[in-house]
């Protein structure tokens, strides 16, 4: 046999014997992605549901009931009842309900003469974000409510122009849908690169790097060895985080498989090359951990679009998400469970992820050196 | 007549296997430049041992280092059989095979599969592979244990693994580093005899490092490092030679042997005294002649000659490399009042086990008040198990024991007052300056006032720590994390001292300096127990017990149980003699019963 | 006694600030965190890249198509000829909306009928696509008002007038900024003592420390006293940019601050101090330090609220401190809570404080003495 694959074969072997008699590194490929996304599918949403909306009335009346019932039907709200604006502004403060609608003395009076008299919304205004859905929300209970007034009283448009919203890829505007395949992302640059990194601060702590070092291995065929199997390891949770997407969490896959398939392997080995990276600079298990969480693992969450968007961040930070692979590979995702194979987002971003992973790649094997220096 | 003069000339000879040329290596510790090795230049032969000896920090393992092409020179040039390192380190690394410190095994894969692995990376066909592993296996004894993940080998066996590793592709030339640290004396026994066998079967050329004098001996050469120079090269009887008529055993009845060392050390003319048995072992300058040592207050001191030892020399040259004096022992005067000879510590059928594994097998000892008391054993003999339950650190599963009348493990924890602890690896707070360790330490154990600033004070002078009272404690020197270890130790004046291995890896010179502070302790009437697997050390204890499995072997004096190993093959046999026999005999009897 | 501990609080301070990895740990994370979640985690949008489809080509269509270009939130980025570029624009993400305004726009308005305008959103991320549709729906509606009150179309029965209390022009890094003062203290907290006593372990210092005379007492306080000070201190700094560099408004009492902070930190360090006793590499240390704070941060509330949770998480949240401070921390910021509406929270921390630090205590002495 070729002495070049002959090693190769030793060191694959030797390290896929080493992930199946250290539970940790299938805890981190396997139950880590597992663990999050159960994490994430049920705990984060923003969906705002059952939102607690006090309703404050001053006076009764025929106008006020209607609207009342109009906000009532809403799945979104929680309607609680107030007998003075005080009171619900103090539940508010408690925090027991997140908003309330004031209907004022004159309210009914002032609808049957025509002065379309001000509905007051007050929201709490510190979750900025659900503060906006939940005025989104009003608003459509409030549109619900004209028409029908209108309708009643034989006036065909209540409002001259007719906005007719769209939501294309994701009609349910379920958020779940498009943050576990950003979640996917972020769970793989976590097993890709801090899986690799601390693997090769082990061998340094341990000694064994200095004792395959003495052979006559070449600094590629160490570094191959450590991306086959890891690599390996890493598909394998995508696998299991596209298994609970789909069949757990109910996500559409619309766009293709092997697109998909290539777009996880170009991603995975960009992530492997970091964690080479991260390796060959912390020769210890604790300051690789962190150096991968803090350059890996934050910035996939928070600059790779899987939450917030880009393009609503500061000029330089836009510039830094740009080297930040993730964000190539959240795009795809996204598109690709959503939307489908659109070629016009896919192509541009696996050519970026193909960058990336021969960049990290690259920067790897050449700041790994057969020297202990 | 300096053993280096004799060495021909280095150069590029294919002839030799190892060629050293004004090799220079310098590390950055903390913003220092430390010099690792400062132009070393030396030949070795093909076909030989050679031993490359030295305290911890010589050097030993850079130099290994730097031929297994791991670093780079700063300056000079190695070759290999011809060739050099700097040039084609892919060719070096395939004429060598370099063992690591910590045998570079995968603990996670069996024996087995770390010999395939090794077999894979070395290239060695698959044909030719049955023959080679039956060999090596027959000759390491590691057969039955094929199977067995590595981490789970003792010491011993993981060192032969090792070893069978790196000889899966015989090499010209096989790096060993430090192959012997930390494994009892009868794996390195046979580790020895695998070396020999290689050598004078296979006609390899092996380096060697070790810490341990003692084996210097068995060497065909020798390259003698200390604080990055050779101070010596040569065979190991050369060494020996150049200290003849200068070695001899001193007595004197009526003075404690301690007293006498004390003295005989502090004396003019005087390079080494150590205690040996019931006797002083003394080396003499070269220019003095035993008839003219009259050491003060000393009545009939007598000397005989011995035959000297390779740590003889090994001291002389470091006396007059550092140009240091014996230290400035004042003969402390022991305690007129000796204190009453109670027991200070009581074993009683003491037994750890942790889950199904008997850690500590039921023993029983006692240890008298101003006694120096050795637990002597190899790794994982259960003498750190005793150890940390004496000190109140683990509960004993069964058994009593008492410290100065205390158990200190229910006792309320100002019985821990008494106590003075130093534990392996001199683990102080390596982030603190030497000052902010004594300090914190003063104040743990409830000093105050002015008797916390005295001693402080006491502490930095009597250790010549005074120079690094401000240095981060992790950028010491060895040898004086070792003395801070002993001072934060002391500061409280305890009644009973644990000293836990607490010169392994120092130089001799702080060894002894080391030993000659415990000497005046409990001559003081201070009571010590200490750990240790350097088995001349056992020496220096009133007693010792020998410990293997988790179990005493045996109890005695060290002069007592050499003498129960006397045989007429063996008329003067050393600690180790004593220990290998002892372990045997016990081995031998567990097969006899389970047979 | 005193003196003692204070020697040990002392030794901890030096052990962590004189090593260079410890240093790290305290300022590297914190501050790269506050950057990055100061700047660029926020659920604004501004220059939301859209497209204009105006198949009506009418003054009156151009006005609407200039309130949105007129608006910070959009950016117009594209006038489309084909309904075919809609599609392709959106695909590519190019554009997160389209404007598209039905030929018959002009025509309808002036005949008093319904103006149909269609706006098509990109709804991959669907909180973005909700966000642009109610700041679209808000433009639009704005200009049907002026239209009908221009010429004297009939107005709507009542109009809807939304006012946020607290933080009246919606602006998340309001919320998100002050979350960071509990994320941050509580991970360098964690760090601080869940790592310390690994540390010890591994450098054998642990050992040397038990067998002198203090008491295992002295021992836990030296341990989460410091925890205590560094997560104090880390924390002021943070409200300290929060106010001082995001300029977020502090309305609330200082008092009430510091005392849920206080009643916080102590609750993690009894965490960390278990986290610490069953760890005997900080290795270990790190992952469980791991492990407990990624979950307790996404179900503290920090990015998304805890009502929006299924109702066994919710009640899952109820055992984590960071849900509890997260409320006193923000309300102190944006409103003026009194005692008694913090009460709850107060009575909360305080409950997981005792719980964890008495049961640490209890680990910690089975683990070592």
């Amino acid at each position: 046999m070729n002495m070049l694959l002959m090693r190769l074969r030793g060191l694959v072997r030797k390290e896929i014997l080493q992930i199946l008699r250290d539970p940790s590194s299938i805890a981190i490929a396997f139950i880590l992605p597992t663990v999050l996304l159960l994490l994430f599918g049920y705990g984060v949403s923003l969906d705002a549901r059952h939102v607690g909306l006090g309703l404050v009335v001053d006076e009764p009346s025929a106008a006020a009931t209607s609207f009342a019932a109009e906000f009532r039907r809403s799945p979104y709200f929680t309607p609680h009842d107030f007998a003075s604006e005080p009171a619900a502004e103090r539940a508010m403060n408690d925090g027991d309900i997140d908003g309330f609608i004031w209907l004022q003395r004159d309210f009914a009076r002032q609808v049957t003469a025509g002065q379309s008299p001000a509905i007051a919304l007050f929201v709490n205004g510190i979750d900025a974000n659900n503060a906006r859905l939940i005025e989104n929300y009003v608003d459509q209970s409030w549109a619900a409510w004209v028409t029908h007034q209108a309708a009643q009283a034989g006036i065909a448009n209540p409002t001259p122009i007719d906005i007719e919203p769209r939501i294309w890829f994701n009609p349910a505007v379920s958020s779940r849908d498009y943050l576990i395949p950003g979640l996917i992302a972020v769970i793989m640059t976590l097993t890709g690169a801090l899986l690799t990194a601390l693997v090769i601060a082990r061998e340094w702590e341990r000694g064994t790097m200095e004792a395959l070092m003495v052979t006559t291995v070449s600094m590629h065929e160490i570094l191959i060895s450590k991306i086959i199997p890891y690599f390996l390891l890493g598909m394998g949770g995508m696998v299991v985080s596209v298994l609970i997407a789909v069949f757990l969490f109910g996500v559409p896959l619309l766009g293709s498989l092997v697109i998909l398939s290539l777009a996880s392997s170009l991603f995975m080995l960009a992530s492997l090359g970091m964690g080479l990276l991260i390796s060959t600079v912390a020769k210890n298990q604790f300051v690789a951990g962190q150096i991968a969480i803090i350059t890996t693992f934050l910035p996939a969450f928070i600059l790779s679009g899987f939450i917030f968007d880009i393009s609503s961040m500061p000029a330089p930070i836009q510039l830094l998400t740009h080297i930040v692979a993730a964000r190539y590979f959240v795009a795809i995702l996204q598109t690709l469970f959503l939307a489908g194979t659109v070629w016009s987002v896919i192509v541009p971003n696996l050519f970026a992820l193909l960058i990336m992973a021969v960049m990290f790649l690259g920067l790897a094997r050449l700041t790994a050196r057969k020297s202990l220096d | 007549m300096p053993a280096a003069a004799k060495m021909p000339p280095p150069n590029d000879n294919p002839q030799k296997a190892l060629v050293l040329n004004r090799v220079t290596r310098r590390f950055r510790v903390a913003k220092r430049i430390v010099p690792a090795l400062e132009g070393v230049s030396a030949a070795t032969s093909p076909g030989l041992v050679t031993g490359l000896i030295g305290p911890d920090g010589a050097g030993k393992t850079t130099l290994m280092r730097l031929i297994a092409g791991l670093l780079a020179l700063d300056e000079g040039n190695i070759s290999v059989f011809g060739t050099d390192v700097s040039a084609a380190p892919l060719k070096v690394q395939g004429m060598i095979s370099y063992m690591p410190q910590r045998f570079g095994l995968y603990e996670d894969l069996t024996v087995q599969e770390n010999l395939d692995l090794y077999a894979d990376l070395q290239g060695v066909p698959a044909a030719d592979r049955p023959a080679h592993y039956a060999e090596l296996l027959h000759m390491t004894g590691m057969k039955p244990f094929t199977s067995r993940l590595a981490g789970r080998l003792s010491g011993g066996m993981k060192q032969k693994l090792g070893l069978a590793c790196t000889l899966i592709r015989p090499p010209r030339l096989l790096l060993l580093d430090e192959p012997t640290v930390g494994v009892d004396p009868i794996s390195r026994r046979e580790l020895w005899q695998i070396v020999d066998h290689l050598v004078r079967g296979a006609g390899m050329s092996v380096l060697l490092s070790t810490a341990y004098l003692d084996e210097a001996e068995r060497c065909d050469e020798v390259l003698l490092l200390h604080e990055g120079q050779l101070i010596g090269a040569g065979k190991p009887t050369d060494f020996t030679r150049a200290m003849t008529g200068r070695s001899f055993l001193a007595r004197a009845d009526g003075t404690p042997k301690r007293m006498l060392q004390t003295v005989l050390a502090a004396t003019s003319g005087v390079t080494d005294a150590l205690i040996q048995g019931e006797a002083v072992r003394l080396v003499l300058d070269a220019s003095t002649g035993p008839e003219t040592i009259r050491p003060p207050g000393i009545m009939g001191l007598k000397l005989s000659p011995t035959s000297p030892r390779f740590e003889d020399r090994f001291i002389d040259l470091l006396r007059a490399k550092t140009a240091a004096q014996t230290p400035a022992a004042q003969p402390t005067q022991p305690a007129t009042i000796q204190a009453p000879h109670d027991a200070a510590i009581e074993v009683a059928h003491l037994t750890k086990r942790f889950g199904v594994f008997t850690a500590v097998d039921d023993i029983s000892f006692t240890v008298k008040r101003g006694n120096i008391f050795g637990l002597l054993g190899a790794n994982g003999a259960g003498k750190s198990t005793t150890f940390r339950m004496l000190c109140g650190l683990l509960p004993a599963t069964s058994g009593r024991l008492r410290v100065d009348g205390f158990d200190l493990r229910t006792a309320a924890a100002t019985a821990r007052g008494r106590l003075g602890y130093m534990a392996q690896k001199f683990s102080l707070y390596g982030d603190l300056s030497v000052l902010q360790n004594l300090r914190f330490f003063a104040a743990a154990y409830g000093l105050r006032g002015t008797r916390r600033v005295e001693r402080i004070n006491w502490a930095l002078n009597e250790f010549e720590l005074n120079d690094y009272a401000n240095a981060t404690s992790r950028d010491l020197p060895l040898g004086f994390k070792q003395r801070m270890a002993l001072a934060c130790a002391l500061m409280h004046e305890p009644d009973v001292l644990f000293l836990d291995e607490p010169t392994s890896g120092v130089d001799p010179l702080a060894r002894r300096e080391f030993w000659r502070r415990i000497n005046a302790l409990a001559d003081q009437g201070v009571t010590v127990l200490v750990t240790t697997h350097f088995m001349d050390e056992a020496e220096y204890c009133d007693r010792l017990v020998i410990m293997a499995q988790g179990r005493i072997l045996a109890t005695g004096t060290s002069e007592e149980l050499k003498t129960a190993s006397r045989t007429t093959a063996l008329p003067s046999p050393t600690m180790e003699d004593a220990f290998v026999s002892l372990i045997t005999a016990d081995s031998a009897k567990r097969t006899g019963q389970t047979a | 006694m005193l003196a003692r501990l204070f020697a040990l609080i002392i030794k901890e301070f030096l052990a962590i600030l004189r090593d260079a990895k410890s240093r790290m740990v305290l300022i590297g994370p914190p501050l790269i965190q506050l950057v990055v979640f100061g700047y660029a985690a926020s659920f604004d949008l501004n220059h939301v890249p859209f497209a204009v489809y105006d198949q009506d080509q009418s003054a009156l269509s151009r006005d609407l198509v200039a309130d949105f270009a007129g608006s910070p939130s959009f950016q117009q980025v594209a006038i489309l000829h084909s309904p075919a570029r809609i599609k392709q624009l959106v695909d590519s993400r190019t554009v997160e909306m389209v404007l598209d305004i039905d030929p018959r726009y002009s025509r309808n308005l002036l005949l008093g009928q319904p103006a149909p305008v269609q706006v098509i959103v990109d709804g991959r991320n669907s909180n973005t696509a909700l966000l642009i549709l109610g700041y679209a729906s808000d433009i639009i509606t704005a200009a049907s008002h002026e239209w009908a009150a221009k010429h004297g179309g009939t107005l709507p029965p009542a109009q809807l007038v939304p006012r946020a209390l607290y933080n009246p022009t919606l602006d998340s890094h309001w919320f998100i900024i002050p979350g960071i003062v509990a994320l941050l203290t509580q991970v360098v907290t964690l760090l601080v003592v869940g790592l310390s006593v690994a540390r010890e372990r591994e450098a054998g210092t642990f050992d040397q420390t038990l067998v002198t005379p203090l008491r295992p007492i002295d021992i836990v306080l030296g341990k989460s006293l410091p925890g205590l000070i560094i997560g104090l201190v880390e924390g002021t700094v943070i409200i300290l940019a929060t106010h001082f560099w995001f300029d977020v408004p502090l309305l609330g009492s200082l008092v009430l601050l510091y005392l849920g902070l206080l009643l916080f930190i102590a609750a993690v360090t009894g965490i960390g101090l278990m986290i610490s006793s069953l760890a005997a590499t900080q290795q270990q240390a790190l992952l469980g330090a791991f492990l407990f704070m990624v979950p307790s941060i996404i179900l503290s509330g920090f990015a998304t609220p805890i009502a929006n949770m299924p109702t066994l998480v919710q009640d899952l949240t109820l055992i984590n401190p960071m849900r509890y401070a997260l409320v006193v921390i923000r309300d102190s910021f944006l409103e003026q809570p009194s005692l008694t509406t913090l009460l709850p929270q107060f009575a909360a921390m305080t409950s997981l404080a005792l719980i964890s630090l008495i049961t640490a205590g209890w680990m910690f002495r089975k683990r070592t003495l």
